[in-house]
């Protein structure tokens, strides 16, 4: 049978028709909305654990949401599901705990805490070697097995799997910093090879904790400027100083296009194309001329097959790092041209911080809501605008404007770029 | 699962192995062929109660040629970094910046390292109080190096690879212990075959001389703590595996593009499925979710089965009854368990069975005494189904068949 609506290369169009989101602005997507263009911050003085003696004491936590004490797994699943249970939801697609696609989910480190460490110790003290020995001699009593979800990968998604009935085997996948768009490409990628009529894409990350905060320090990447905190994360300004540690989790179910215009559903946006570039510099800075920033830029409208002045609008990945904001300038200048200063930008980290592995996600969501509503969120902080980086950056205060055709941006460490053009339903 | 058209056919074209037993596609062939006996290569006192496999010394700049590059990786990364390097070389794309330039990277990979020292320092000093958050804020700070951090993210071997080797057309990097795996290959695959990739380098590398890792994996008692049995022997003592240190790098191919650069493909991969069952009935088939695929595929065939299994139980047992009832119903000639000599390397599991079937392939025989039957006799090989059995998650296959000769193509 013919394809009603395929894309300019003939694929099925990946048509996005739920959407779920966790912040710490709060849960779901109305709340959230309404706080995040409103200008409103989540970042806040962290108080899960003593922060005396850190250079950073702020972050944006998700709060509320878990019973269990907290680890990074279990606020990491549970922010996952209530994200896809309202985006299941809202696409009403499949019944219930039965969804007809594919799982896709990229989640944080898989690691044991320091209350999981902590506890095998005091458990192993008979062993007289003591160290790695002495947790060992614990894990071998056989009482410690429910510790093994927090260092098996695949446990969040088999939880996933198991809570919604996804089809086949779930996939858990990371690209860093870039991990939740990643998970938009791939189920993008299934459905338009006709593998699955729909997917799953969750981006979930709850890791603020004294070694996640650290490490992050030790990097020179985190914001310092504790008080006041919502003042934090200031994108693109002048005087940015470092991104700041936050959770999250964003849900999105993509759909065959016809297939969701078959069961009447109402499409929120279009995932017209996805474009990926990894770069060979360094560790974790980018090669200095933006090339695999670049790269990922123009194979994401190659794909989508679009220009660059179709984009209307641009979710930035904008961390609040001198380094991130500067390349994101450099590199969209380089594919925009002098229109990169006319094309409005916002980095929805200036509010809810930066959520890492889930972020790509956390802002594709916000970015179908920014189509939805013709509402641009703001960036805020935005008080000394850094002249190196002529941008139209949304400063302070939404701002109402038609987008049809976006662009959203995630980089991770590694060297991993992932940028994905959305658009609103064709007509 | 997808069966592929004749262009997008995807052809192994270049393996990179590295294990307890040696380094390259000639150290594994020949233990395939039986021209060198193999003993698995076990360390049993190291990590007493657990025998592991431990990797066979390299000569790291041999393909990471930069000291700084290899001061700021772990184990696991230089093992996958030098893996990686091996499979690009056996390719012939090592150092062709345009093909780098344009390959997919696809990484599967588990929790990265911990530094097990500073772990043991903090708990030392901060004994079994609820002090050791705040230990941790004083001595971790100071302890902690920033490489160490990017040595325990799951997508920093895809990111050392890019950096080492170049291969920049994209990276992805799947988790989930040997479901990784699986995603991986599958992932390579559906996209070569759909016309969505060119070329990949696929794989991953385990480094099983780790506390941290025999920590992770005794919290679930999926360890075989006793002195080393094969992987068919352990079901009586309560079964378990034995971590191996493996590096397993694959370049798959799609057929045009390989033919167009005249390269040299050991077989190619026919169909790949994966699921992951609930095991709620442990006693159920392992491969319900994938048993038309083996159907289909080893019809009428005299095919081999290189099986991933891990040793633990009680799934191991259900897949050898189900490869047995295959046996007895002539679907298959022989199994083999390819942990018995590799170990089981968890996340690259998959991907180094996929290269002993591809080295199988092409020289079109395995030793019958690495089969564990007729010693000094060769088996001759006509199609080989990998399996990959998640000791707790996953379940997969993939057909791996010979290469047809040019002349029957008509090419």
């Amino acid at each position: 049978m013919a394809r009603a609506h395929g894309d300019h290369r003939g694929r099925p169009l990946v048509a996005i028709t739920g959407i779920g989101v966790v912040t710490c602005l709060g849960h779901g997507v109305r709340d959230n909305w309404s706080k995040l263009t409103s200008g409103q911050s989540g970042i806040r003085p962290i108080t899960r654990f003593s922060t005396e003696g850190l250079k950073t004491t702020i972050a944006g936590t998700v709060d509320g949401l878990c019973d269990a004490p907290y680890s990074a797994a279990d606020l990491s699943a549970a922010m996952a599901e209530a994200a896809a249970h309202e985006a299941i939801a809202q696409a009403a697609i499949g019944e219930s705990g039965a969804f007809p696609g594919r799982l896709i989910v990229a989640t944080p480190p898989s690691e044991l805490e320091w209350p999981h460490l902590r506890a095998l110790y005091a458990a192993g003290s008979g062993e007289p070697e003591g160290g790695y020995a002495r947790l060992l001699s614990a894990a071998r009593s056989g009482t410690f097995g429910d510790m093994a979800r927090h260092v098996r990968f695949a446990s969040i998604a088999g939880r996933l799997q198991e809570r919604f009935g996804t089809r086949g085997a779930p996939l858990s996948v990371c690209t860093a910093c870039a991990s939740g768009a990643t998970t938009i490409q791939l189920g993008a990628e299934a459905i338009r090879r006709g593998d699955v009529g729909a997917a799953l894409c969750i981006g979930t990350d709850a890791t603020v904790h004294p070694e996640g905060l650290i490490r992050f320090s030790l990097l020179s990447a985190l914001s310092t400027r504790n008080h006041p905190a919502e003042c934090a994360s200031k994108p693109f300004s002048k005087d940015r100083d470092g991104f700041v540690m936050a959770e999250g989790a964003g849900a999105l179910v993509l759909e065959d296009y016809d297939r969701a215009r078959a069961r009447g559903v109402r499409v929120l946006g279009i995932v017209r194309g996805c474009g990926e570039k990894a770069d060979h510099y360094h560790r974790t800075r980018s090669e200095p001329s933006g090339a695999a920033i670049i790269g990922a830029i123009r194979k994401t409208l190659d794909d989508a097959g679009l220009a660059p002045e179709d984009i209307d609008y641009i979710n930035a990945h904008g961390t609040s790092t001198p380094e991130n904001d500067k390349m994101e300038y450099v590199s969209l200048r380089s594919v925009l041209g002098e229109r990169v200063s006319e094309v409005p930008i916002s980095s929805n980290k200036s509010m809810i911080g930066h959520t890492l592995i889930a972020a790509g996600a956390v802002e594709a969501v916000f970015s179908v809501m920014t189509m939805q509503t013709g509402t641009l969120p703001p960036t805020i902080n935005y008080d000394t605008p850094d002249p190196e980086l002529p941008l139209d950056v949304v400063a302070n205060v939404r701002r109402d404007a038609t987008v049809t055709t976006m662009l959203s941006n995630s980089f991770g460490f590694g060297g991993q770029n992932v940028c994905l053009a959305l658009s609103t339903e064709p007509i | 699962m997808r069966g592929n058209d004749h262009e997008n056919e995807v052809w192994i074209t270049g393996v990179g192995l590295v294990s307890s037993l040696g380094e390259g596609v000639e150290a594994h062939a020949r233990i395939l062929s039986g021209e060198q006996p193999c003993a698995a290569c076990v360390d049993e006192t190291t990590f007493a109660p657990y025998p592991v496999h431990p990797l066979v010394p390299l000569t790291l700049s041999k393909q990471i040629p930069k000291n700084s590059d290899q001061r700021q990786m772990e184990g696991w990364q230089r093992l996958g970094v030098y893996a990686a390097g091996l499979a690009l070389e056996d390719a012939q794309i090592k150092g062709c910046a345009d093909l780098l330039d344009r390959m997919d990277l696809i990484v599967a990979a588990g929790s990265g390292e911990r530094d097990t020292a500073v772990d043991c320092k903090v708990l030392e000093m901060s004994g079994a109080s609820d002090s050791a958050p705040l230990r941790a804020s004083e001595i971790l700070p100071s302890a902690l190096r920033p490489t160490l951090f990017l040595a325990q993210l799951s997508n920093l071997l895809a990111g050392n690879i890019s950096i080492v080797h170049h291969v920049t057309g994209s990276s992805r990097t799947f988790m989930g212990e040997e479901m990784a795996g699986l995603s991986a290959i599958d992932n390579a695959f559906q996209r070569i075959a759909a016309g969505q990739s060119e070329m990949c380098l696929v794989g991953g590398a385990v480094n099983a001389e780790r506390e941290d890792l025999l920590l992770a994996y005794e919290l679930g008692h999926n360890l075989w703590r006793h002195s080393f049995e094969r992987i068919e022997q352990r079901a009586q003592r309560g079964g378990g595996f034995v971590p191996g240190s493996v590096g397993a790098f694959l370049v798959l191919e799609q057929r045009r593009h390989a033919e167009r650069r005249s390269a040299r493909a050991y077989a190619r991969v026919t169909a790949v499925g994966t699921d992951r069952m609930r095991r709620t009935n442990v006693e159920a088939n392992p491969f319900a979710c994938v048993s038309n695929l083996i159907d289909e595929t080893v019809a009428g065939s005299t095919g081999a089965v290189f099986s991933g299994a891990s040793g633990v139980a009680p799934v191991t047992a259900a897949e050898f009854a189900f490869l047995d009832e295959l046996k007895r119903r002539a679907q298959i000639e022989y199994v083999w368990p390819y942990g018995n000599i590799l170990g089981h390397a968890v996340e690259a599991h998959f991907p180094a069975g996929i290269a002993l079937a591809a080295l199988a392939q092409h020289s079109g025989r395995v030793s019958r005494t690495l089969l564990g039957e007729c010693p000094g006799r060769f088996s001759s090989v006509d199609r080989i189904i990998v399996t990959g059995v998640g000791h707790e998650r996953g379940e997969g296959v993939a057909v791996i068949d010979g290469i047809p000769t040019r002349g029957a193509n008509g090419i």
